[in-house]
C-alpha cells in the first residue's frame, strides 16, 4: 500500500510503466489499434489522476484508486481452468447466451459453448481488431476521443483485450447475452479492459453484463465500453457490479445512438470499495430516445460515484435518466447529471430524477445536476432529493403491525423499486428485484455463486 | 379492553392531553366529538404508538397489557387498529404484498404458520366485499394515486384484514361523500362483533346516524368535559361546540 504518494508522482509511474511495455502492449495488435495509444498516453499526461475537486471529480478521489500498488499482465494469459467450472451464475431461469472474461481477457476456447446465433459476432476485441477491420477502424475509440477522459485515455493506452460484439443488421436476438466478468489471482491486479459493441441497423440485442471478483486481491478494474446504436436498433445494457469492498472500478460507457434507435442502460452497484461510473451518451440523430438507470445500495465505507452525460445534438431526442441510491453506515456517494440541449436540439425531452436515502448520519451524498439548454422548444427537467427513511410511512406500515425492521426494507425496496421495475427483461426484473432485497437485508455478503468464497 | 386512566401527552413541549380517562369495554362503540384542536387526533396517536407524541403521565391498559410499553407493531398485534384521517401513499409496496406481510406478521406473533397464498387471495377476496373495494386498488401501491374517499374505504378494508379487537377511527367521515360515507359505515359495522370494541373520532354527528354508538365523549382543550348517551351527539349538533365551551367555563 503506498497511499500517500501523490497524483503526479503516480501518474509519471504509470506513464514510464507504459513506455517500457509498450512493445508487449502492442504485440500481436495491429496498427489499426495501436495507432491510438501515444495520443491517449499524452492525454493521460496532460489530465493526470484527477482528485477531488477538480469539476468533474468533485467529490471523488481517483488517488484512491490508483495510489496502491498493482500488478500488470501484458501478455494474454494461458487459460488452463474452464472459468465455467469455477463461476456459475445463480441467475435462476435467466436464459442467457453466458461469455467469460477472466481479467479482462477474452478466451475463445472457454467461451465456445455459447450457442450464439451464427449471425452474431462474439469475439476477443484483439481478434476483432485483425478480422473485422471495416467495422473496427470505424468505431474503435472514436466516441472516447470525443470526450477525452483521463481514465479512458489511460485505457486506450494499456488496452490489449476485451469484448466484441457484432449484432448484424435487421436481428433480433431472442436471448440475453451474458458477459461475466471475473477478477481473480494471487497478486493485485490492474485491469484495463476494453469493449467495443456494435448494434446494426434495425437489431436488436440485451447485453447483461456481471462484474465479479473471485479473490481477494486488491483489484482495479478500469473499463471502457464503446457502445454504437445504428438507425431503429433496440439495445439494453445492464451492468451489476459486485466486486469486493476492497476493488476499485471505474467503468466509462459510451453510447452513440443513430435516428429513431432506442437504448436504455441500467448499472447496479451492490458491492465494491470504489466505484466511478461515467456513462456519456450523444443522440446523434433524431428521434433516438435513451433511458439512463442507475441504482446504488452502499455501505461500509464504499464510496460510489455516478457522472453521466447526455448529448442533445439534434432535435426531437428524448431521455430519460433516473438514478437512486441508499447509503448506509459511513458510505459515500455522488451524482453528476450533465444534460446538454445543443441550439439546434429543438423538441428535445429531457428528465433527470436523483434521489438518494442516507440511513445514518454518516452517510453522505452529493447531488449535482448539470443542464445546459441552448435550445428554446424543449421540455426539460430535473429533480434532486437526499433524505431518510420516510418517517410517516414507517408508522404506517408498523401501525398494521409489520415489525420496524421488515417496515424498513418494505420501503427501501419500493424505493429501489422505481428504477427495477424499469428493466425491459422480465425474468431479469425479477432477479434484479431478489438481489436489492438481499443485498438491503445485508445477506449478500459474496459473490453470488462463486465457488471460492473469497469474502 | 381498554382502560386509560389521566393520560397526559406533549408534542414539542406543548402539552394536548390534559388528564384523558376513558373505559371501553368490548362490544361497544364509542364515539368522541369536540372541536379542532381538542386533541382527538393526538389521542389517537398516542394510542397507536405514533413516537412524536410524548406521554408524560398517565396509564393505559389494554386487555391487561401496559399499551404504552409495547412498540407500535406490537400495539397492532395485540388487536389495536387505528384508521388513519390522513392515510399514507407508499409507492412501490403493493397493497397485496402490504397486506400479506402484515397478516403474517401478526401470525407469527401469535405463534401461527404464515398463510398459504391460496388462503390469503381467498380472504383478501371475502374482505374486499365487506367495503366494496375495488380490484383495482389492491392492485396497485399503497394509496397511491387513491382519491380520498378510496383512501378511506382502504382503511376500513385493513381494518377487516386484520381483524383488530379495537378500531380507532381517526375523522374517517372527513371529506367523504354520502355515498362513501354510507359503504364506509356499513363496513364498520359488518365488522361489529360481541368481543370487539370501536371509537369513533368525530367531529361532526352524521357519521353517528350510520354508526350508533352507545357512549358519546366530547373532547375540549385535552380533556374529556362530558360523557352521555347517542342523544348527546344531536345535542352537541343542535348547540354547536360553543355550548359545551361555555359550560366548560363555568
Amino acid at each position: 500500500m503506498s497511499e500517500h504518494i501523490d497524483s503526479n508522482t503516480m501518474k509519471y509511474k504509470l506513464i514510464s510503466l507504459y513506455q517500457q511495455n509498450l512493445q508487449q502492449i502492442n504485440e500481436g495488435l495491429p496498427e489499426r489499434m495501436n495507432k491510438y495509444r501515444d495520443q491517449a498516453i499524452r492525454e493521460f499526461d496532460k489530465q493526470g489522476i484527477p482528485i477531488k475537486g477538480e469539476e468533474k471529480y468533485k467529490y471523488t478521489d481517483l488517488m484512491h484508486a490508483f495510489g496502491r500498488t498493482y500488478g500488470y499482465i501484458f501478455k494474454a494469459p494461458n487459460i488452463t481452468v474452464d472459468s465455467k467450472t469455477i463461476f456459475q451464475c445463480a441467475v435462476p431461469d435467466l436464459d442467457t447466451h453466458t461469455l467469460i472474461l477472466e481479467n479482462g481477457w477474452y478466451d475463445a476456447l472457454n467461451n465456445q459453448h455459447a450457442e450464439l446465433p451464427e449471425e452474431v459476432v462474439a469475439c476477443s476485441i484483439r481478434e476483432a481488431a485483425v478480422k473485422y477491420t471495416d467495422l473496427f477502424e470505424k468505431h474503435y475509440n472514436q466516441q472516447v476521443l470525443e470526450h477525452p477522459e483521463s481514465v479512458a485515455a489511460f485505457n486506450t493506452a494499456f488496452a490489449q483485450d476485451g469484448m466484441f460484439l457484432y449484432i448484424p443488421d435487421g436481428f433480433v436476438m431472442e436471448k440475453p447475452i451474458q458477459i461475466i466478468n471475473l477478477l481473480r489471482g494471487s497478486n493485485p491486479l490492474l485491469v484495463n479492459q476494453r469493449n467495443l459493441i456494435l448494434a446494426g441497423k434495425n437489431s436488436q440485442a440485451k447485453v447483461i453484463v456481471c462484474d465479479h471478483t473471485l479473490s481477494q486481491q486488491n483489484f482495479l478494474s478500469n473499463t471502457v465500453t464503446e457502445i454504437f446504436v445504428d438507425e431503429h436498433a433496440v439495445f439494453d445494457f445492464y451492468n451489476i457490479q459486485n466486486q469486493h469492498n476492497q476493488s476499485s472500478q471505474l467503468s466509462s460507457l459510451y453510447i452513440q445512438q443513430m435516428q429513431h434507435s432506442n437504448t436504455l442502460t441500467n448499472t447496479l452497484t451492490l458491492h465494491g470499495g470504489f466505484v466511478r461510473n461515467n456513462v456519456f451518451v450523444k443522440l446523434a440523430e433524431e428521434h433516438a430516445e435513451a433511458n439512463v438507470f442507475g441504482l446504488a445500495l452502499v455501505d461500509n465505507k464504499q464510496h460510489v460515484d455516478n457522472f453521466t452525460f447526455i448529448d442533445h445534438a439534434v432535435p426531437n431526442c428524448q431521455s430519460n435518466e433516473m438514478y437512486k441510491n441508499i447509503l448506509d453506515d459511513e458510505a459515500t456517494g455522488a451524482f453528476n447529471g450533465r444534460i446538454l440541449v445543443r441550439p439546434d436540439a429543438q423538441k428535445t425531452l429531457a428528465f433527470q430524477s436523483n434521489k438518494n436515502i442516507c440511513l445514518t448520519p454518516t452517510a453522505r451524498f452529493f447531488t449535482k445536476p448539470q443542464l445546459e439548454i441552448y435550445a428554446d422548444d424543449v421540455k426539460c427537467s430535473h429533480g434532486a432529493t437526499i433524505g431518510q427513511i420516510d418517517e410517516d410511512a414507517l408508522f404506517y406500515l408498523q401501525s398494521r403491525g409489520i415489525g420496524g425492521r421488515e417496515a424498513r426494507m418494505m420501503l427501501m425496496y419500493a424505493f429501489a423499486y422505481e428504477v427495477i421495475r424499469n428493466i425491459r427483461v422480465p425474468v431479469l426484473t425479477e432477479r434484479y428485484g431478489e438481489l436489492v432485497e438481499k443485498r438491503l437485508r445485508g445477506e449478500l455478503s459474496r459473490c453470488e455463486g462463486c465457488f471460492v468464497h473469497c469474502n | 379492553m381498554l382502560s386509560i386512566k389521566n393520560l397526559k401527552a406533549s408534542v414539542d413541549g406543548k402539552e394536548i392531553l390534559k388528564g384523558i380517562n376513558l373505559e371501553v369495554k368490548p362490544g361497544e362503540v364509542h364515539a368522541i366529538m369536540g372541536p379542532n384542536g381538542s386533541g382527538k387526533s393526538t389521542l389517537s396517536a398516542v394510542l397507536a404508538g405514533n413516537e412524536r407524541f410524548e406521554v408524560t403521565e398517565g396509564e393505559v391498559r389494554f386487555n391487561g397489557k401496559d399499551l404504552l410499553d409495547l412498540a407500535p407493531e406490537d400495539r397492532a398485534r395485540e388487536g389495536l387498529f387505528l384508521s388513519f384521517q390522513y392515510p399514507i401513499e407508499i409507492p412501490g409496496v403493493s397493497m397485496v404484498n402490504f397486506m400479506k406481510t402484515a397478516v403474517n406478521e401478526h401470525r407469527k406473533y401469535h405463534g401461527q404458520e404464515p398463510m398459504s397464498a391460496g388462503d390469503f387471495l381467498k380472504m383478501l377476496r371475502d374482505k374486499k366485499q365487506v367495503v366494496e373495494i375495488d380490484d383495482r386498488l389492491t392492485s396497485r401501491s399503497v394509496n397511491e394515486g387513491f382519491s380520498g374517499g378510496e383512501k378511506k374505504k382502504n382503511e376500513i378494508f385493513q381494518m377487516a384484514m386484520l381483524e383488530p379487537k379495537l378500531a380507532i377511527l381517526d375523522e374517517t367521515d372527513s371529506g367523504l361523500d354520502i355515498d362513501a360515507l354510507r359503504i364506509v359505515a356499513n363496513g364498520v359495522n359488518k365488522l361489529k362483533r360481541p368481543d370487539n370494541a370501536t371509537i369513533l373520532i368525530t367531529h361532526y354527528q352524521r357519521l353517528l346516524d350510520y354508526i350508533i354508538p352507545d357512549v358519546v365523549h366530547i373532547l375540549h382543550d385535552g380533556v374529556i368535559v362530558k360523557s352521555g348517551g347517542k342523544e348527546l351527539a344531536l345535542e352537541l349538533e343542535e348547540k354547536g361546540y360553543d355550548w359545551i365551551k361555555q359550560a366548560v367555563k363555568i
